[in-house]
């Protein structure tokens, strides 16, 4: 069926900072719209002024342009519903993991706080270095059980 | 009743209306961020830098959701409401045109981190105020936009409190640096609360609170600050230089938009 070819496709497209995870393990993907002059998908963007979002379209068109069946695609960036980190799916949460990034926390306490465990060693024993990191959804932790230097992905909820 | 971009469209008074209040947000974020871009590489320590970095990045990205907002408007393309149009058109507070201090980016940049840091924060706290009313808007796509923003400025806001409290509790030159910016902010913070001579049709259409309720709720949110740290919030805040929202701006908005327009005026219609 062309959806599940589709699907595949935007399976290929990853993000281009964390070239594990893929758009869909993200939860960027709102809706796939399959019309009979051509496709048109709908995506969320994680923060508003993420850089990556234009190399993101041009993969997607790339992407599911390789499809004999598709004439035209088009990739819209739409912010209703918002993208929120709780979208990011189980096997996107392991695969950030593999990368050395910390999922998103499931849950922050009424402060503001939160904490992520490491990636490599599991330990919760782990500080905030900066709530800011190399791209605006990530985070700079450290791990005082491993000693490593670790990324979270910030929790990101319409609760904030 | 809530209007959709179709509705905005038809009629033309709610189109004018919610045109002048998203140039409003959009200039605010737009100057803003670009003051901000001015200290990457000058912030106090790298992860601040990082930090700084990052907040400015996300504040421009607002910036071009709402110029975006203005194109489906029927206002213009996005890049030319960002980059090309003139000081006396731009509806940003004069507090956020405001140069960093003296000196330039290249050359002696002596710019100073206390204002930086209360007029971050100022701004960061209306800014939110602004963005829980606009998550009531009559009009769809603001609103629904103001809930995506408002996720983001949650660690915004958190991170100037944080540096606005340090600074303030750790006396000596940080305090009387720190109080000297807040001074000189209150001289313009005015600019930020009021809507300009259009402003009434804002609320007439239920677009946002009144300057009034926003400004109040602003310092219900600054008064536990202030009072854990002594310090003391004035009557009324200045519009010494002018109002923004009119088209009255300081000569460091042309200079700025002179710098960061360099590129794209050299050709407009290049493609990047």
């Amino acid at each position: 069926m062309l959806r599940d070819k589709i699907i595949e496709a935007l399976q290929t497209v990853k993000d281009p900072e964390i070239d594990s995870v893929s758009i869909i393990e993200l939860g960027m993907l709102d809706e796939l719209e399959i019309h009979p002059d051509g496709v048109l998908i709908k995506l969320l963007p994680t923060f508003m002024g993420c850089p990556a979002l234009d190399i993101i379209k041009n993969n997607v068109v790339k992407a599911v342009s390789s499809i004999d069946e598709v004439e035209k695609v088009d990739v819209k960036f739409i912010f209703h519903p918002p993208w929120t980190s709780d979208r990011v799916t189980e096997l996107g949460r392991e695969k950030l993991k593999e990368f050395g990034i910390a999922p998103p926390p499931r849950h922050i306490a009424e402060t503001g706080e939160w904490q992520a465990d490491c990636p490599y060693c599991g330990s919760t024993y782990t500080t905030m270095e900066n709530l800011f990191g190399p791209t605006a959804c990530r985070s700079i932790l450290y791990c005082k059980a491993c000693k490593n230097p670790f990324e979270a992905m910030k929790p990101v909820s319409t609760l904030m | 009743m809530r209007y959709g971009l179709e509705d905005a469209l038809k009629n033309e008074a709610y189109r004018t209306a919610v045109t002048e209040l998203l140039f409003q947000l959009a200039d605010d974020d737009f100057i803003l961020a670009y003051r901000g871009s001015e200290w990457l590489g000058l912030a106090p320590h790298i992860e601040e830098d990082v930090a700084f970095s990052s907040i400015s990045q996300d504040t421009m990205g607002h910036a071009a959701m709402y110029y975006q907002l203005l194109h489906d408007l029927g206002a213009g393309d996005s890049d030319e409401l960002a980059h090309a149009r003139p000081a006396g058109e731009r509806k940003n507070a004069i507090l956020l045109e405001k140069v960093n201090g003296p000196g330039t980016y290249l050359t002696e940049p002596h710019y100073d981190w206390a204002f930086a840091v209360v007029r971050n924060y100022f701004y960061a706290q209306a800014k939110k105020v602004k963005i829980e009313s606009l998550k009531n808007s009559s009009y769809q796509p603001l609103a629904e936009a103001a809930v995506k923003v408002n996720m983001e400025l949650y660690y915004h806001l958190l991170h100037w409190k944080t540096w606005f409290s340090q600074l303030v509790s750790a006396g000596g030159e940080a305090r009387t640096r720190m109080e000297a910016a807040i001074e000189n902010a209150y001289v313009e913070l005015g600019g930020l609360f009021t809507f300009g001579d259009k402003g009434n049709e804002f609320t007439n259409h239920n677009l946002i609170d009144s300057e009034e309720a926003l400004r109040t709720r602003w310092v219900q949110m600054m008064s536990p600050v202030f009072a854990s740290l002594s310090l003391e919030l004035p009557e009324k805040f200045g519009m010494k230089s002018g109002n923004g929202r009119n088209g009255e701006h300081t000569s460091d908005l042309q200079t700025a938009l002179d710098t960061l327009g360099e590129v794209y005026n050299f050709d407009p219609a290049a493609s990047w």
